[in-house]
């Protein structure tokens, strides 16, 4: 069971995840990221780094989530690799605190 | 420039990744003491979680660079010297990780039968230093002393049927044993409560759901304080959050026929091991928590209770050794680091650096801020090339040592898998460094 980007990640982008991951396996356009489920070896250290906890183990992620799977394992195909943090996005500190964090 | 990587664990490789990505022209030397690479990859995750093994192949990617090259069977401080390093190299990254246990502190902490989980997780993992260790599990009871992740690994591998364990890489010897074990009842017992608990959230699931075995939560360890519910609302805390949801599935008695049980205990802490020649049981001291939010610490209290148990294995965390000439800091067991940097020249990432915690992939971002912190540097380092230094494979053959390369090591790599496919296994591990040596040739 992979790890999985969900919505979170929209408009914020941190991408301190990807600073972290030891398999290069974040995939990723101006707007989020996703994870090449083929690739995580569910080490766990993203889900901690994410300051808006947008990554789950799909083995224990809530139900309402379970759509992202899908689209993670679609996009991780057709977009580039990001193996660096890169600047998040100028909405980031906003959009973390509307998420509660 | 040519820096110096002691130590091929994830901290030692992603030191050499960042340095190979630094654009600069660099060259790294990658010395490790076994003639095998990859540290607690190869020697610390358990032998039941292949997929995090998976991560050798990035290590495998990056030893293969043409400008890095590895020297395994070399030891800093036994074959090569600090100075010796640095009069061959621009930089040195230590990366030696924390290998020493930190110790209880209290007596009958040496009694027979009483270990550390490392030389318990480094017996079944094939380390070539501990394939003669031996533990006692003819007893029917088990206490392991922690609330980690290390603390779950060793229970897992004394609860699970050893027929699940048949086609991991786990040592022979370790199967050998664990076959014959009589080991039925397994207690994991912390000092502080169920919201502070260290495993995360999937290792203490899987705990939960091993064949044949029932999990417990025991007395009403499981109610929370004002401090606690403070803790496990914090959204960040989500792990603590989830682990308490999976102690309050746990059952209460569980199946009745279960060939064996997995004891959780909390707000306990060891007040000595006792037995006459060898471990009877352990004493501990009640607990309760003091302090606020996130800062809450255990307090004795004058309640004790016993534990019946004829094993021990101590699970509070590591140290790292100190290094002649290196500051160290004795309390934390590190070595004291600005960002990665001891002085100029010399610098550390990993364990050593910033104490045991964190997984495999937290150790990529603590080497690159190390790296980043080196490369800062680089005008002091000397830009002056190769040339202004002696050749440390110079030093290496007039000290009349044998390096393992890493096309050496392949060969080693070869051999092991070879042998596992005669029993099923992804590899079996050469646990003689001798044997290892014959075999690079």
């Amino acid at each position: 069971m992979p790890h999985i980007v969900t919505d979170n990640c929209q408009d914020c982008r941190f991408t301190d995840c990807v600073g972290t991951c030891p398999v290069d396996c974040f995939h990723g356009d101006q707007e989020r990221l996703y994870i090449d489920p083929d690739l995580c070896i569910d080490c766990g250290a993203c889900i901690e780094a994410c300051p808006v906890r947008a990554i789950f183990d799909v083995a224990d992620m809530p139900d309402e989530h379970r759509k992202w799977i899908v689209v993670n394992a679609e996009k991780a195909l057709l977009l580039p690799v990001i193996d660096a943090k890169q600047t998040p996005k100028s909405t980031a500190e906003t959009r973390k605190v509307a998420l509660g964090f | 420039m040519l820096v110096a990587v002691v130590g091929s664990g994830p901290s030692g490789f992603y030191a050499v990744e960042a340095l190979l990505k630094s654009g600069l022209e660099v060259r790294v030397n990658l010395i490790e003491k076994l003639p095998a690479p990859f540290g607690l990859v190869r020697y610390g995750v358990a032998p039941d979680h292949p997929k995090l093994k998976q991560v050798s192949l990035v290590f495998h990617k990056i030893a293969q660079h043409p400008h890095v090259q590895f020297y395994g069977n070399v030891e800093l401080g036994q074959d090569v010297s600090l100075s010796d390093l640095q009069e061959t190299h621009h930089a040195v990254v230590l990366c030696y990780g924390a290998e020493r246990d930190r110790r209880l502190g209290i007596a009958g902490e040496d009694l027979p039968g009483s270990h550390t989980a490392t030389e318990f997780v480094a017996w079944y993992n094939g380390h070539p230093a501990y394939r003669d260790s031996s533990f006692d599990l003819s007893s029917r009871a088990a206490v392991i002393v922690g609330h980690g992740n290390v603390a779950a690994d060793v229970c897992r591998i004394l609860a699970k049927p050893v027929e699940a364990l048949r086609q991991t890489d786990i040592a022979k010897h370790a199967l050998e044993a664990l076959a014959e074990s009589r080991v039925r009842e397994i207690h994991l017992v912390g000092r502080r409560g169920p919201a502070q608990a260290k495993f995360t959230s999937k290792e203490l699931r899987e705990l939960g759901e091993l064949p044949d075995c029932v999990a417990t939560v025991e007395g009403d360890s499981l109610r929370l304080g004002p401090e606690d519910e403070t803790e496990l609302a914090e959204k960040t805390n989500d792990n603590a959050a989830k682990c308490y949801q999976i102690f309050k599935q746990l059952g209460r008695s569980g199946d009745g026929s279960a060939r064996r049980r997995i004891h959780f205990h909390f707000l306990l802490s060891p007040l000595s091991l006792n037995g006459k020649g060898r471990l009877e049981s352990l004493t501990f001291t009640r607990n309760s928590l003091v302090g606020s939010a996130f800062e809450q610490h255990a307090e004795a209290t004058k309640e004790t209770i016993d534990i019946a148990c004829g094993l021990c294995f101590r699970s509070i965390g590591y140290r790292g050794e100190p290094l002649p000439d290196v500051p160290f800091e004795e309390r934390r067991g590190v070595v004291p680091n600005e960002a990665g940097r001891v002085r100029q020249g010399l610098y550390v990432s990993g364990w050593i650096k910033r104490g045991p915690s964190g997984i495999i992939g937290t150790n990529r971002a603590d080497s690159v801020e190390t790296i980043a912190t080196l490369l800062g540097d680089v005008q002091h380092l000397g830009k002056d090339g190769a040339s202004s230094k002696a050749s440390f494979a110079g030093l290496v053959s007039a000290k009349r040592l044998h390096p393992i390369s890493y096309d050496q090591w392949r060969l080693i790599d070869s051999a092991e898998t070879q042998q596992g496919e005669k029993s099923g296994k992804p590899r079996e591990k050469i646990t003689s460094v001798d044997q290892m040596l014959a075999i690079a040739g």
